[in-house]
């Protein structure tokens, strides 16, 4: 069953088209690469799938609601319900410790439950590393908190825009480990990246080029 | 989790929360200072200018009469009020803005042989002990705060220096005398022997007087418990339409101006008062000095109140353009909240409670360190502390709290136009 419909999108930017009559169906459980080179639409595409922005053309169909005709206001609540983010830059919050980042998503969705974030952080192996500031964990650590951020609500799509980018390959693999795991427990998950590693660990792989989708390559090797 | 996210802010990152703290306490504490001195200078300025002498005279009535239709002051001689009714100079509606006065008596004596001089009876350092149950010191001593004492000082009344007087320079210089020197004076009912405490220079006519204790002056002019004039030194406000109208006629004014005019430090409704308090007499204000103070006063309150509100701008375009950035430093944070789903709504909150609680912060130590700069104000230019009022407590709150959050609006309105995909991601 599909949780994901993006139906001939195309974001078009003054002097710029972004995205042209692209199309993608990706099934509730999967795990998808999207890998172009840089300027060839990957992030438009992850912004628009991830409600932060709307197509100019087209229908973006996420568990079944078009979000391309949706209010800002809703777009927010349907990222906070259903999607969780992980960035290449973390983002996190610097002056809270990496539980309350974990937190904050919690607060946002519902309730904040410590316990709760901190088996979300238990999970990533930072159980040990709760109380400390962003700046005081390496970047694998931080991509980790991100994770566990991103994992706190449960949701049906998680979105990860090169999450491998700002890392060393030890952390690279952990947090490969941590998408295997993931998709083993049935979230579907959705990788931006450039890197043809990370794109072979998932099942298959979009290639876009120039705002095109050129290729979908079908992992045959994957093994969850 | 709203409250913890403040605590981390503050907590973790103090300095720059200090920082904003500290220009908010800047421009509070500017404010502070401008506002407390701005309403105590009219006080202050009347204190300072009450030193250049009396701005009324009392006169009993008949006197002021002849004096009005000739003009002669001589005329004045035969008129007299009663020592016993000073006291209520002290008891009229504005008592507290009466900071002196002193009684006179002026009769002709010969010093030493030498007829004609003038003896002036007045109280110099006159202690009162008013029903009031307040404490006075009266007299020249502070009336005449100016004049340069040449030789010994001023005599002290409270020493009980009752058989001494002071000599003016000039007939000093006639008679050749000095402090110290022991002089008789011979007046129309006795003569008394008195010792010269000091010879004073006052750069006019009262040169050629002699000054003595009143009840000196009483004894030889034979006028036992009578005095000629008044003079009054009262903290005034300055006249406006109202006052002028009361001065010429205040049966011309309605109930409600009457009250009004009745109820303000106008020379003219001091003078009325003490009217009332002392029976035929006339109380009427040295014009000259009413008008001058008027004007000091009002140029120093305008001078006061353009340095404020240049403060008072210059304060809020630090804090606004302070907000501002801090706030502006902090949208790749929000456009993070925005993205794990935070509405406007919760992003406003938490930046304003944050600015709000800053700003309380801010406004405390401003206050604290503004009363202070108030007091330094105070010490170098008046020599008197300034007094705190109360009313600068609550319109330097407002005015840190409006200049924050005015200075964090545009921020705010930026923040929550922010796209999270164009700070989280660059695009």
């Amino acid at each position: 069953m599909s949780l994901l419909e993006v139906k001939n999108i195309s974001k078009v930017y003054p002097g710029l088209k972004a995205l042209d009559n692209v199309s993608l169906t990706v099934n509730e459980g999967e795990w998808v690469a999207i890998m172009g080179p840089s300027g060839s639409g990957k992030s438009t595409m992850m912004n628009i799938i991830g409600c932060m922005d709307k197509p100019t053309s087209g229908e973006v169909l996420l568990d079944g609601v078009d979000i391309a005709k949706e209010s800002n206001k809703n777009l927010t609540n349907i990222r906070r319900d259903k999607i969780g983010l992980i960035f290449q830059q973390f983002h996190l919050v610097n002056y809270l410790t990496a539980v309350e980042n974990v937190m904050v998503a919690q607060y946002y969705h519902s309730l904040p439950d410590e316990k709760e974030a901190m088996e979300a952080l238990g999970r990533v192996g930072l159980a040990e590393r709760a109380k400390h500031l962003p700046s005081q964990l390496s970047g694998g650590e931080q991509q980790r908190v991100c994770v566990a951020r991103a994992l706190i609500n449960h949701p049906q799509l998680v979105l990860a825009d090169e999450p491998t980018g700002n890392l060393d390959e030890t952390n690279e693999n952990i947090v490969l480990d941590l998408f295997r795991q993931l998709h083993r427990e049935g979230t579907t998950l959705i990788v931006v990246t450039h890197d043809p590693e990370v794109a072979e660990a998932a099942q298959r792989t979009i290639v876009l080029e120039h705002g095109r989708l050129v290729k979908e390559i079908i992992n045959e090797n994957f093994v969850s | 989790m709203f409250f913890r996210m403040i605590k981390g802010a503050f907590v973790r990152q103090w300095k720059k929360m200090l920082m904003i703290a500290l220009t908010i306490a800047l421009g509070a504490s500017l404010a502070t200072a401008m506002l407390n001195v701005m309403m105590d200078v009219e006080d202050k300025v009347n204190q300072e200018l009450k030193t250049y002498g009396a701005n009324i005279t009392v006169s009993p009535k008949n006197a002021s009469i002849l004096q009005d239709l000739y003009d002669v002051e001589g005329q004045a001689e035969a008129a007299y009020l009663k020592e016993s009714e000073l006291g209520k100079i002290k008891t009229i509606f504005w008592a507290n803005n009466i900071v002196d006065f002193a009684p006179f008596l002026e009769t002709d004596v010969a010093l030493n042989g030498e007829a004609g001089v003038k003896l002036v009876g007045t109280w110099f350092n006159h202690h009162l002990s008013l029903p009031t149950g307040e404490e006075l010191d009266a007299g020249v001593t502070s009336l005449r705060s100016w004049w340069d004492i040449a030789e010994g000082e001023w005599l002290d009344e409270q020493a009980h220096e009752d058989d001494a007087v002071m000599v003016g320079a000039a007939i000093a210089a006639r008679l050749g005398l000095h402090a110290g020197d022991t002089v008789t004076l011979t007046g129309g009912s006795g003569e008394r022997t008195a010792r010269v405490a000091g010879v004073f220079d006052a750069g006019g006519d009262e040169d050629d007087a002699v000054y003595a204790p009143l009840h000196m002056a009483q004894a030889l002019a034979d006028a036992e418990g009578l005095i000629g004039s008044i003079e009054v030194s009262a903290l005034t406000t300055p006249d406006n339409e109202l006052a002028i109208k009361a001065a010429q006629d205040p049966g011309s004014l309605s109930i409600s101006q009457y009250e009004l005019w009745y109820c303000t430090a106008y020379v003219s409704s001091i003078c009325y008062q003490i009217m009332e308090a002392i029976p035929d007499c006339v109380a009427s204000a040295v014009r000259q000095v009413a008008d001058s103070e008027g004007e000091i006063l009002e140029k120093t309150k305008l001078l006061m109140v353009l340095i404020t509100v240049l403060s008072l701008i210059g304060s809020a375009l630090g804090i606004t353009n302070l907000v501002t950035a801090s706030v502006m430093e902090r949208s790749q944070e929000m456009g993070l909240m925005k993205a794990v789903g935070a509405h406007s709504r919760s992003i406003s909150g938490l930046v304003l409670t944050e600015i709000i609680i800053t700003a309380i912060v801010g406004g405390a130590i401003g206050y604290g360190a503004g009363f202070g700069f108030a007091q330094v104000i105070g010490h170098s230019v008046f020599g008197s502390a300034i007094e705190m009022k109360l009313m600068v407590v609550p319109i330097v709150a407002v005015l840190v709290i409006l200049v924050s959050l005015a200075g964090s609006v545009p921020a705010i309105r930026s923040l929550l136009k922010l796209d999270p995909a164009e700070v989280l991601h660059g695009h």
